[in-house]
């Protein structure tokens, strides 16, 4: 790794004890009995669970924890069983998930979604919000958006230049690396000026080269005042960046922490275990090499 | 042979009431599948529910001719409201199968003998472009009597009323979808033929967009229908599926996703179809092809098959599409 | 319309118009040229068709009476009528079902029936007519029989839709040129039953080889090089339309666009119980099918390709892994699935009765619906669900008019995808 700076890590966000459950002093996200199965297969069953606002928390797990599937529930994209959730003091339950977004919680995809037909600036553009033109009657009288749509224009580019994709900006994205659409991804959904940003896998299929900036973005965000929720295999990815750790195993949370001490939790390791047994989670300094597709 | 004709019959199918027809309701169908990406194979429903409610309106009803025009729109309005509304949600193929059937429904029901009354079943309906009350389509016709044109392209006064009122439905029809298309709400709905869940991610309502899309692709069908009717009677036998694949075949003809596309499509197919139908019976006739009048005008639909086959498979971009455009990617 | 046109003019016209009236709607090519118009001197206009289940019927006579005028005529080879009356006024017209074939009457409404001129100067009157007599079948009987037609109807679609739903299954692709391959089935019994005189039990297991040969031939030329060539589902859906339109209109080029029939069509019916008769056709039609899809199911669950097939329907990936050839399974697939549709086609081609070249694509939908309601890519449901499409359709001509029967099965797919789009015996689909 080129950065060996140590990023700035918040420390002191729970109430009591670090125990699956526990209370945040400044919650963003809370999550009540939260269930979601498939089949006979329980997915999900989240007692209680709070995400911490301003840092940035990750959510780990072997697979099949229904680590993606929490995702999906979070956001709208899928609907338990049964639970509540709210975000910021507002109930999300049954809400859908483009007014999730609206509401500033946005997240990406494990399987990185972008646009591969429109090109690298209308990926950018697609994502800011609020615009008139996207109204059908405003749409056709450019008097109504043509200003706007410069203005989202310029600040598409600075993402760009930042996410070091300004190059490509005409391009279509079906052209890009995988690396490149996972940036775009992450830059597209910044450009909705979201509160909490929620990262499935954001390195899975990264060529190593590109890790470090995508690193580097996530820890950025924070800078930001935004909050980062992510899903990770990497756990050194973990151990770097994240203010707080959330273990997930067979639907369940088993522990929470900051990173140094979670990880040393005798329920992690069980976790980990039982899914990997090679692995030595104490010695990780690189992927930990687990079968993907499963998780999908 | 007498090529003469042949090249004048083939010429004169530029520009008929059926070409501008056919070029409207591919219009819908590029809205529909070329931009949204949605699979819309009951083109011919929302065509049919568009000539229908015009003539209805007009018949039965007794309003003059712009106001069932309207009612023809409106009726596709709630036609692609009705079923949009519970299929919209469905996977592409499944959308697919739910259109068909409900195109087919719908001619159903304008064939069956129940309502004979105000549909005319089998028969269909006449005699509402022109009205003896004086409220008709070809009443308004400020042409005076008489023919106009040249060589193949010589028209009455009352056809030249149909395509003069059709070119400017179809001006506007697809001034309409390009000022749609290079706008922000066109992108949002390019992103939504590329990945619906993308786009939800970003917080645009995903299904207003496509319902909006399914309204007004819908609209330039039923257009296409009313432009149709009003240059002849209208009969349910026209809108079978048979009409929406050709519809799809002009449109692929021309590329899903441009704009002119649609429109030179199906110009292309009804100069192809023009020349077929003149020069294989012909050929039949003189002797060159071994096969009855009959069967040679059964061969070029034969063809037509065979073009489409040839075109999704070779050239699924159509023959004025960006190669990199349209790749069909559900 | 009265058009002024000059004469190339109108000849172009004439001929698109024509072309398009008879393409379109598989209507015949001629136009509606009345065999014996009566009364063309006055301008108001009584006039129908007269046709059981889509076949016009001919020379069935046909009086209007009223105001002291009367007129009759008989229907011409389409089935059509016209009679010209002096003044709009309410009308008397008789059906004379003297002159129906056997067995045939008027259903609804009796048969003279009132008919009253709307704003327009044509008035229409068609009757119910079909098979059965309806005031002398007890409502009881009506539902037993309504019901047997629709179980052997339903076999019938249920042995072209488990091709429908092999297909898609293992394929993912939705296949619009299926009711071709039905077409295609009856066509061959037709020309080596009719044309080349063979007896049927030779005749129609040639047809069903033909058509299993049609299955490999299609498989072999066109879907596994487009597989091979990695087209998306879609884009294959559309290749299955061009095919179906180019079958189609080879099938009208090669046996014309009328209807013909095979030996023992009109074999006369028995009287089994009540009211309920079913013809020696029916009853073989409905054995033969039972013995098929038996046999169906044996392969599909017992031997080894047919637990390949099941296995690659489940999971293409974890299949070819677990060393399955995949391409040889589909070939089968496609030669199954062509075969029962061509058994599907000899069946279907009785049960209308009459051969035409588009026979298959008048129950496309209904084969999609039956796959549809029994679940996508299950062969038992698609089964199930044709059973259930096939009764729907025959019992919903008791309560809407027989034209719209097939209204009532297409709503039901619309239903079915809506509520629940994995079927009733599919399962749903984990996401996320």
């Amino acid at each position: 790794m080129s950065n060996n700076e140590k990023p700035q890590k918040t420390t002191d966000l729970h109430i009591g004890d670090a125990v699956p459950g526990c209370k945040k002093k400044d919650p963003m996200l809370v999550i009540d009995h939260v269930k979601k199965t498939f089949g006979g297969l329980t997915a999900v069953d989240v007692e209680h669970l709070e995400i911490p606002s301003g840092v940035i928390t990750a959510l780990i797990g072997p697979n099949g924890a229904g680590k993606t599937t929490l995702f999906n529930l979070l956001t709208g994209f899928d609907t338990p069983d049964t639970g509540t959730w709210s975000f910021m003091g507002t109930s999300l339950s049954g809400v859908p998930s483009f007014k999730v977004a609206q509401m500033g919680q946005v997240r990406t995809f494990q399987l990185t979604k972008a646009l591969s037909l429109l090109t690298v600036i209308e990926n950018m553009k697609l994502g800011a919000k609020g615009q008139s033109g996207e109204s059908i009657f405003r749409a056709l009288f450019p008097g109504f958006w043509k200003k706007q749509d410069a203005d989202i224009e310029v600040k598409a580019m600075e993402l760009l230049k930042r996410f070091k994709l300004d190059t490509k900006k005409d391009d279509f994205a079906a052209s890009l690396s995988g690396g490149q659409r996972k940036l775009l991804e992450m830059a597209r959904a910044l450009m909705t000026d979201p509160t909490l940003v929620m990262l499935d896998e954001p390195m899975a299929g990264v060529n190593p080269a590109l890790t470090q900036s995508l690193l580097d973005h996530v820890i950025s965000l924070k800078g930001e005042g935004m909050t980062v929720l992510f899903v990770e295999h990497d756990m050194h990815m973990v151990r770097h960046i994240a203010d707080w750790v959330v273990v997930m195993a067979e639907g369940k949370v088993v522990a929470e922490g900051p990173p140094d001490t979670v990880m040393k939790e005798q329920a992690v390791i069980d976790a980990y275990l039982g899914a990997h047994q090679e692995t030595d989670l104490g010695e990780v300094t690189g992927r930990i090499n687990i079968i993907k597709g499963e998780d999908k | 042979m007498d090529w003469g004709s042949i090249l004048n019959n083939t010429l004169a199918g530029f520009l008929t009431p059926t070409t501008i027809a056919f070029a409207l309701a591919a219009l819908g169908l590029a809205m529909h599948f070329g931009f949204a990406g949605l699979l819309n194979f009951g083109i011919a429903g929302f065509m049919a529910i568009g000539g229908y409610g015009y003539a209805i309106s007009v018949l039965t009803f007794g309003l003059p001719w712009w106001a069932g025009m309207l009612v023809g729109v409106l009726g596709s309005v709630v036609f692609a409201l009705i079923l949009g509304i519970p299929t919209l949600r469905l996977r592409g193929d499944y959308l697919a199968i739910a259109t068909i059937a409900a195109a087919e429904i719908a001619r159903l029901l304008f064939l069956t003998t129940a309502f004979t009354d105000v549909t005319g079943s089998a028969d269909g309906l006449f005699g509402f472009n022109s009205r003896p009350d004086g409220s008709g389509f070809q009443n308004s016709n400020p042409i005076p009597q008489g023919t106009y044109g040249f060589g193949p392209f010589t028209y009455n006064e009352q056809t030249l009323w149909v395509l003069v009122f059709g070119l400017i439905v179809l001006t506007v029809a697809v001034w309409f979808l390009w000022a749609l298309m290079r706008s922000p709400w066109g992108r949002v709905i390019k992103g939504i033929r590329e990945d619906e869940e993308a786009v939800r991610s970003l917080g645009k309502n995903v299904f207003a967009y496509k319902l909006q899309a399914l309204v007004i692709g819908g609209v330039f069908g039923a257009l296409g229908g009313i432009i149709y009717t009003a240059a002849q009677n209208i009969s349910p036998g026209v809108y079978v599926t048979s009409l929406t694949f050709f519809i799809w075949t002009s449109l692929l003809l021309g590329g899903a996703a441009t704009i002119f596309g649609p429109v030179i499509g199906a110009v292309i197919f009804w100069v192809i179809q023009a020349f077929l139908s003149n020069l294989l019976p012909a050929l039949s006739t003189s002797g060159i092809l071994p096969v009855s009048t009959t069967q040679a005008s059964t061969l070029r639909f034969v063809l037509v098959g065979i073009g489409l086959m040839l075109l999704v498979i070779y050239r699924p971009q159509g023959i004025f599409g960006d190669k990199r455009e349209l790749t069909f990617v559900k | 319309m009265k058009f002024l046109l000059d004469d190339t003019r109108r000849r172009v016209l004439r001929i698109i118009l024509v072309a398009l009236l008879a393409v379109f709607g598989g209507l015949s090519v001629s136009a509606p040229a009345l065999g014996d118009s009566v009364g063309e001197e006055y301008s108001a206009t009584v006039f129908g068709n007269v046709k059981v289940d889509g076949e016009p019927i001919a020379g069935v006579r046909i009086v209007v009476d009223g105001g002291g005028y009367t007129a009759e005529t008989v229907t011409d080879s389409d089935g059509r009528w016209s009679i010209g009356v002096p003044e709009v006024r309410n009308y008397n017209v008789t059906l004379d079902e003297s002159t129906l074939p056997e067995g045939i009457s008027v259903l609804e409404g009796g048969a003279t029936q009132e008919v009253e001129f709307g704003l327009t100067d044509r008035v229409a009157k068609n009757f119910f007519i079909g098979e059965g007599e309806r005031n002398e079948t007890s409502i009881f009987d009506q539902i037993v029989s309504r019901f047997i037609y629709g179980i052997n109807f339903g076999l019938m679609l249920g042995l072209a839709a488990v091709g429908v739903s092999l297909v898609f299954g293992t394929t993912g692709l939705s296949n619009f040129s299926h009711g071709e391959m039905v077409t295609f089935g009856a066509v061959a019994a037709l020309i080596f039953g009719v044309g080349l005189q063979l007896p049927l039990f030779i005749a129609i297991p040639i047809a069903v080889a033909l058509s299993a040969g049609l299955g490999w031939s299609l498989d072999a030329g066109l879907w596994r090089p487009l597989r091979k060539k990695g087209l998306g589902i879609v884009q294959l859906m559309i290749v299955s339309i061009g095919l179906s339109l180019t079958m189609r209109y080879v099938i009208q080029f090669v046996i014309g666009g009328a209807t013909e029939q095979l030996p023992g069509f009109d074999s006369p019916k028995i009287n089994l119980f009540g009211a309920v008769a079913l013809s020696s056709t029916d009853l073989m039609s409905m054995g033969l099918s039972i013995v098929v899809i038996i046999a169906f199911a044996y392969w599909l669950l017992r031997t080894k390709t047919g637990k390949a097939t099941r296995a690659i329907s489940d999971n293409p990936d974890l299949a070819a892994a677990s060393g399955i050839d995949v391409d040889k399974v589909i070939r089968i697939v496609w030669i199954m699935a062509a075969s029962l549709a061509g058994l599907a086609g000899v069946l279907w081609a009785y049960f209308r009765p009459g051969i035409k070249w588009d026979m298959g694509t008048q129950i496309l939908l209904l084969i999609f619906a039956a796959v549809t309601l029994g679940g996508l890519g299950t062969a038992f449901g698609a089964l199930i669900g044709a059973l259930i499409v096939g009764v729907l359709v025959e019992m919903s001509g008791l309560i809407i008019p027989a034209d719209l029967k097939y209204v009532g099965a297409l709503v039901v797919l619309i239903v079915v995808l809506l509520v629940r789009p994995q079927g009733l015996l599919g399962r749903k689909q984990r996401v996320g």
